[in-house]
């Protein structure tokens, strides 16, 4: 478990961002926040409210519907000396933006042999809301887990969202920093102290010794609730939660292997050519002999979201899925 | 006439000078096979990067475009790693890991070539928003074609700039190709400059083949983009005297133009200047070329000595990937 400091207080996941962005513009001017109704609105979840108040429209403006535009130009400020941490509202609405994002952005240091650096923070939400239909409701993390040049952050906690959020705005190469749309009011322990986590420290979110299972984002909490009905079944589930996709924590995913035998890997992203898929081989190369049963990937069904409630529940893991998959695991011979 | 006046003419026509024949210098290393890939020579351009960039000083930024060795030189990038980024040397640019397309000068402001067509327009806005933020007195110009006009990325960073009020200045060169394609099969509209007027910009179409007028709009937007006045356009209509890259024989261009262009080059403009405005005498000229291309064979010499990056120091490069 992460050391929590002096934990009295608890935040929601939006107000830790909210500090992370607040405590980063305060100790550094370079850094300046962009994106669509981030500025006298505050964002759609909230999560820049009061920035403008503090840090003006110098450093926190609205941008035009132009996501493409808006991001170059976040590419641009940051290969110049500035720290843009750019919002784009729904991850669905990065597809307008990869060509800055994966021609541009995760390109430029490579190739400009080490000379350029591209400090910019993208932040954005996905995953499966509450009837949000296909276009607003995608887990599209793969696709930037695929290009070498990017870092890629998927906070599950108020913690966790703080911390990496300002380990993100420091770090010098741009990060993907993904959050989800329902961990927003979800509240946790965040000391008042500064704190910050390095990109790539994996967290056991809970320790156990006769199954792994790794899930990040919006799968977290859902695995944590399967954990307690399997330990209340004789099941002392593992969980861990990588926190930054890239850099991946292998270490702690194999170190737990070794000692459980088993794994499921949760992800709310379809389950075709997922993250899952890559986590699973690496676990398959590093400690294949210590596997008691195959790697389990319980992920999305492989088609786009539906809007009606009932059916959108089916497409994505629920706890009785993660639940019935752990047990699989566990007892296949 | 000015020793000053006589001065500047005289490095505006060496800067155009040095640009075309580093550009067939390379086409004769890419047929020797010491350049691979390809590249697009700025053959026939060369007046608008002269003109421009002699207007702008050292803190300002350039983006600049797939076509983008006329750029980097008049930018004032040095010849030596220029050829050695083109051979792919460890002492080029991009220690021989960009290449033509993604040549560019970090540490001098040149925020690169870019082998993505447009791409550079948005992130010129953002270096212009940096300069905004910050309140400095500095500007961006930012290199795009006419193929370029058409593309989201341009159109949105003209938007932004013209929204934000950005220190910007739009370069469309307007060579009336996009690769193949003719500017009045690509658009119903083809005065580029009216794109520029569209977003709320003070926009301008000019001669791009004269160095002087290029140079004088240029001047006279950059001054005024740094009093905060920003962001202009201006379409210099010019010709590209080769195919879309050094593979690409051109065969497309219809022969009536490219004879209307061999009269109306840029250098042979550059030349006129020299002589008419300068009083220099074609002798004079033949010394300020002799000059230029011993440079120009220098750093090919240099270029071709030059070592390759080992696998051992690119393997410590990608340890952090």
């Amino acid at each position: 478990m992460v050391n929590v400091l002096n934990a009295a207080r608890e935040l929601m996941y939006r107000e830790a961002l909210n500090e992370a962005l607040k405590e980063e513009m305060d100790r550094d001017d370079k850094v300046f926040i962009m994106g669509e109704g981030i500025a006298e609105r505050g964002g759609s979840y909230k999560v820049t409210e009061g920035l403008l108040e503090q840090f003006g429209s110098k450093r926190v403006f609205d941008t035009p519907i132009s996501e493409n535009g808006f991001t170059g130009a976040g590419v641009g400020a940051a290969l110049t000396g500035m720290r843009p941490v750019v919002e784009i509202l729904f991850v669905d609405f990065t597809m307008l933006i990869l060509d800055q994002l994966i021609n541009q952005a995760a390109k430029f240091r490579f190739m400009s042999g080490n000379t350029a650096r591209v400090p910019m923070v993208l932040r954005t939400q996905g995953g499966v809301g509450n009837g949000l239909a296909a276009q607003h409701s995608q887990s599209l993390e793969a696709i930037f887990y695929h290009i070498p040049g990017l870092k890629l952050v998927m906070p599950s906690t108020p913690f966790d969202a703080k911390g990496l959020l300002k380990a993100a705005i420091r770090c010098d190469d741009p990060v993907i920093f993904i959050e989800h749309k329902l961990l927003y009011m979800n509240k946790g322990e965040v000391p008042e102290e500064e704190y910050i986590i390095p990109l790539g420290q994996a967290d056991i979110k809970k320790e156990g010794k006769d199954l792994t299972i790794i899930a990040w984002s919006g799968m977290v909490p859902k695995v944590m609730e399967a954990a307690e009905i399997l330990m209340k079944e004789g099941i002392n589930a593992e969980v861990i939660d990588p926190r930054s996709l890239v850099p991946l924590d292998k270490m702690t995913i194999i170190n737990s292997v070794k000692k459980t035998e088993h794994v499921l890997i949760v992800q709310e992203a379809v389950r075709r050519g997922g993250v899952g898929s890559d986590i699973s081989s690496i676990i398959q190369e590093e400690a294949f002999d210590y596997l008691d049963s195959p790697v389990k990937i319980l992920g999305g069904l492989n088609i786009p979201c539906p809007f009606n409630l009932n059916l959108e529940k089916m497409v994505v893991p629920q706890v009785e899925d993660i639940v019935r998959a752990a047990k699989e695991v566990v007892y296949s011979e | 006439m000015k020793k000053n006046t006589e001065d500047f003419l005289v490095s505006l026509y060496t800067t155009m000078y040095k640009i075309r024949n580093f550009e067939e210098q390379a086409i004769k290393l890419y047929r020797q096979g010491h350049i691979r890939g390809y590249f697009h020579p700025y053959l026939g351009e060369e007046a608008i990067a002269t003109g421009v960039c002699a207007a702008m000083d050292g803190k300002d930024y350039i983006t600049s475009t797939h076509r983008g060795h006329g750029h980097c030189l008049a930018w004032g990038a040095d010849l030596k790693i220029m050829f050695a980024e083109l051979l792919g040397k460890e002492n080029g640019y991009c220690k021989g890991l960009g290449g033509s397309m993604h040549i560019a000068d970090y540490t001098k402001n040149n925020l690169g070539a870019n082998g993505i067509v447009g791409s550079g327009v948005p992130i010129a806005v953002g270096a212009a928003l940096g300069i905004s933020i910050r309140k400095e007195k500095q500007m961006v110009s930012t290199f795009v074609s006419d193929g370029g006009s058409n593309i989201g990325s341009f159109l949105e960073g003209l938007n932004l700039a013209a929204a934000w009020k950005l220190p910007v200045l739009f370069v469309i060169e307007n060579n009336q190709y996009a690769v193949s394609t003719r500017i009045e099969d690509s658009t119903a509209e083809t005065e580029l400059y009216k794109r520029g007027i569209g977003f709320g910009l003070e926009s301008v179409r000019l001669d791009g083949n004269d160095v002087l007028e290029v140079h004088k709009i240029a001047k006279s937007f950059i001054e005024r983009c740094k009093n905060g006045e920003g962001p202009f356009l201006m379409e210099c209509v010019t010709f590209r005297k080769s195919g879309h890259h050094v593979n690409d024989p051109g065969l497309y261009l219809p022969k009536e133009k490219v004879d209307y262009y061999k009269l109306h080059d840029p250098l042979l403009i550059g030349k006129k200047h020299l002589i008419e405005l300068a009083g220099l005498s074609e002798i004079d000229i033949v010394e300020i070329e002799k000059v230029a291309m011993a440079e120009i064979k220098a750093a090919i010499d240099f270029a071709i000595k030059s070592p390759e990056m080992s696998e051992e120091n690119f393997l410590k490069f990608v340890e952090e990937y």
